[in-house]
C-alpha cells in the first residue's frame, strides 16, 4: 500500500511537471500557432543555466534566474526566428524549424555540460523527509508541487486579469479581429513565446533538483507534454493541466504494478481519448479538426 | 512531356551507375543504398505530406516497424530475403492501416502532434520488449542472407546488394508514380488543395487520408526492411521521433511537391551527414540542425522547387508574353 501510494505521488510530480510543460506548450501553439519542438529543450536550458548559477545565487536567485534567461532565449528565437513563419500557411515550416532548434540546443547543452549527468544542489531545508513512514514525501517534492500550483495559480490570474493576459486570450480566439482592434499582435506573440518557454525552464529547474541534469531530459518529457495537451483538449490551457496531471499519476501506478509498461501506457490512454473522445478532455469541439 | 522523360532517363542512368561514379567523387556503394532507402521511406512518407497535404511526423514508426519485422522473420521463421523484405512492409503498412482511423480527422498541427505520440508507442515497445527486441542494445543477429536463382546463388555483398535495393526502390517509386496519375491520386491533390470543396463534391475525405496514411506506412515499412538489411542491425533509434523528423526533412529539403524532391533531399542529408560526422563526430547534430532551419528559411519550397522557380523566372523574363504560371495557394485552416 504504501509503495503504491510511494508510486502515485512520484507520478503526481512528474505529472505536474508535465502539466507545468504543456500549459506553456498549449500557450505557444494556440497564440503562435507553432508546435515548439523545442520546449524541451528550453526546460534544459533553464535547468542547466540554474545550475551554472547556482554558486553564485543560491537557490532561491538561481530558481527565479534561470527561468528568466530561458524566457529570454525564447524572446531571441521568436524575433530571429519563428516569426517569419507566421506568413507561412503550412505548419510544417515552424515544425521543422523548432526541431532543428531541439537538436542544436540538446548538442550545445551537451558541448558545454558534458554528457554525463550532474547533481543540482537543493536547500538542506528542503531536502529532508517530512514523515516518518512517508519517507518519500520529502520536503523539496511538496515545495515543487506548491510552486507548480502557484505558477498555475499566477498565470490564469494573469490571463483574466491583467490587460495583456485578456488580449493574449482573445487573440487566441481570434488574432484577426484582435489586430484589427489596434493590439499589436507581433508584440502579443513575442511575449507569449516569452512565457511559454520561461514557464518550460521554471519546470527545468524543479525537476532539477528532483532528477540529475542530463542533456536528453526535455526530449523525453517532450512526447509526454504533446500527449498531455492531446489528452486535455488541444486549444484547452486548463486541459493541459489536467492532462498532465492524469497522464503521470497513470505512469506513476503503472510502476507500481508493471514498470516497463510505465512509458507505454501515457500513449495508450492517449488513443483511448482518442477514440471515445476525439476533440480531448476539455477540448473545443471543431477546433484543429 | 518531353524534357520530364529526359529527366527521369537522366534519374535513372545515373541510379543505375551509381557503383561506378560514386567511389570517383568519394562515396562509397553502401552510402548510395543508404540514400536510396531512406529516399524511398521519405517518398512514402511524401505521398502523405506533399501530396496529401498531411503533416506526418511519425513515419519513423513505420519505418521502424518494417525493420523489426524484417530482422525478426530472418531470425526465428527463415532464410528467404525476399519473404522477409515483404513482411517488413506488410507490417508496416498494417500498423499505419490499423492506427490511420485515430489520425485521419485532425488536421495540421493537430495531425502532426498526434501522428508523432503514436509513433513514440512502438518506439517503447521495441525498447522495453527485450526478450523479442534486445531492447536498448538494438536486435542483433541477423543478416542478409545469399539470394537464390534456380541454382545459382548471389551473395548480398555491397554492389548485388545496392541493385537488389535499387530494384525496390524502382518498384516502390513506380508504384506511387502510378498512384499518383490514377484517380486515386487525384484526390489526394485535392484534398490538400481544399479539403473543404473536396468534401462537397461528395469525396469522403476521411477514408482518403486513411489510405494515404496506410500507403504510406507500407511504403516506409518496405524502406525500413531494405534499412535492416543495409545495417544488419536494428536500434530503437530507428524508431525514434528525430528518425521521423529526418524524413520529413528530406522531403521538405528536396521539394515537396515534386515527385523526385526526397530523392534530391535524401541525397542531400545523407552526404551531409556522412561528411560532416566524420569531421565532427561530437557535434554533427548541430549541423543537422542548422540545415533544419536553413531549408526551412532559404528553400521552402525544396531545391526542386526553388530550381523550377527559377527555371520560370528566367523564360519570363526572356519570354514576357509567355503566360504567367498559376501559384496554388493553400487553404489557410480554419
Amino acid at each position: 500500500m504504501e509503495l503504491l501510494l510511494f508510486d502515485a505521488f512520484n507520478g503526481l510530480i512528474q505529472g505536474a511537471f508535465y502539466a507545468l510543460l504543456a500549459l506553456g506548450l498549449s500557450l505557444i501553439i494556440s497564440l503562435n500557432s507553432v508546435i515548439n519542438f523545442a520546449h524541451g529543450g528550453f526546460m534544459v536550458i533553464g535547468a542547466y543555466l540554474a545550475f551554472t548559477l547556482a554558486p553564485y545565487l543560491g537557490f532561491w536567485g538561481s530558481l527565479i534566474v534561470g527561468p528568466i534567461l530561458a524566457g529570454v532565449l525564447g524572446l531571441i528565437v521568436e524575433r530571429g526566428l519563428i516569426r517569419f513563419m507566421y506568413s507561412r500557411p503550412d505548419p510544417v515550416y515552424s515544425l521543422l524549424m523548432t526541431f532543428g532548434l531541439a537538436l542544436i540546443i540538446e548538442d550545445t547543452v551537451r558541448s558545454i555540460w558534458g554528457a554525463q549527468g550532474l547533481p543540482f544542489q537543493i536547500p538542506a531545508a528542503l531536502d529532508a523527509p517530512l514523515s516518518a513512514t512517508y519517507f518519500f514525501l520529502t520536503g523539496y517534492r511538496v515545495f515543487v508541487v506548491g510552486s507548480i500550483i502557484l505558477a498555475t495559480v499566477a498565470l490564469f490570474a494573469f490571463l483574466r486579469l491583467s490587460n495583456f493576459g485578456i488580449r493574449i486570450r482573445a487573440g487566441i480566439h481570434d488574432l484577426e479581429t484582435v489586430s484589427a482592434l489596434g493590439v499589436n499582435v507581433y508584440l502579443l506573440r513575442s511575449v507569449n513565446f516569452a512565457i511559454g518557454t520561461l514557464l518550460a525552464g521554471f519546470a527545468g529547474v524543479l525537476a532539477a533538483g528532483v532528477l540529475q541534469l542530463v542533456p536528453t531530459m526535455g526530449n523525453d518529457v517532450i512526447m509526454a507534454t504533446f500527449v498531455a495537451i492531446v489528452i486535455g483538449g488541444i486549444g484547452s490551457l486548463l486541459g493541459s493541466v489536467l492532462g498532465g496531471l492524469l497522464i503521470g499519476l497513470a505512469a506513476g501506478i503503472t510502476t507500481a504494478f508493471y514498470p516497463d509498461a510505465s512509458d507505454v501506457v501515457i500513449y495508450v490512454m492517449m488513443a483511448l481519448v482518442l477514440i471515445v473522445r476525439p476533440r480531448g478532455l476539455l477540448g473545443q469541439e471543431g477546433l484543429f479538426e | 512531356m518531353s524534357r520530364r522523360i529526359v529527366a527521369n532517363g537522366i534519374v535513372w542512368l545515373l541510379l543505375l551507375t551509381v557503383p561506378w561514379w560514386l567511389p570517383v567523387v568519394g562515396g562509397y556503394t553502401a552510402l548510395g543504398s543508404r540514400v536510396l532507402v531512406y529516399a524511398l521511406g521519405a517518398m512514402g512518407l511524401n505521398l502523405l505530406l506533399g501530396f496529401t497535404g498531411c503533416m506526418s511526423f511519425g513515419e519513423a514508426a513505420y519505418f521502424g516497424l518494417g525493420g523489426y519485422g524484417t530482422g525478426l522473420l530472418l531470425m526465428h521463421v527463415t532464410h528467404n530475403t525476399w519473404a522477409a523484405v515483404t513482411f517488413g512492409m506488410l507490417l508496416g503498412g498494417f500498423a499505419a492501416f490499423a492506427f490511420g482511423p485515430l489520425v485521419m480527422r485532425r488536421r495540421g498541427i493537430y495531425f502532426a502532434m498526434i501522428t508523432v505520440a503514436i509513433g513514440q508507442i512502438f518506439y517503447f515497445v521495441a525498447d522495453r520488449w527485450n526478450n523479442l527486441t534486445g531492447g536498448e542494445d538494438g536486435l542483433m543477429g541477423f543478416s542478409r542472407q545469399p539470394l537464390h536463382f534456380g541454382s545459382t546463388i548471389v551473395p548480398l555483398s555491397a554492389v548485388p546488394f545496392y541493385y537488389f535495393v535499387l530494384l525496390f526502390f524502382a518498384l516502390g517509386s513506380g508504384a506511387i508514380a502510378l498512384l499518383l496519375y490514377s484517380p486515386l491520386g487525384h484526390t489526394f491533390v485535392a484534398i490538400r488543395e481544399n479539403r473543404r470543396r473536396a468534401q462537397f463534391l461528395g469525396i469522403h475525405v476521411e477514408r482518403y487520408v486513411w489510405a494515404s496514411f496506410a500507403i504510406a506506412g507500407l511504403i516506409a515499412g518496405l524502406a525500413g526492411a531494405l534499412n535492416a538489411l543495409q545495417n544488419n542491425f536494428m536500434s530503437p533509434a530507428n524508431l525514434y521521433w528525430v528518425e521521423s523528423g529526418n524524413l520529413v526533412i528530406m522531403a521538405v529539403l528536396g521539394g515537396m511537391r515534386s515527385f523526385w524532391g526526397p530523392l534530391v533531399g535524401s541525397i542531400i542529408f545523407i552526404a551531409i551527414q556522412d561528411y560532416v560526422s566524420t569531421i565532427f563526430p561530437n557535434n554533427w547534430e548541430s549541423f543537422i540542425g542548422i540545415l533544419f532551419i536553413a531549408a526551412v528559411v532559404f528553400f521552402p519550397n525544396g531545391v526542386l522547387g526553388f530550381i523550377r522557380r527559377r527555371a520560370r523566372t528566367v523564360t519570363k523574363t526572356l519570354m514576357p508574353a509567355s503566360t504567367e504560371a498559376r501559384e496554388t495557394h493553400e487553404p489557410v485552416a480554419t
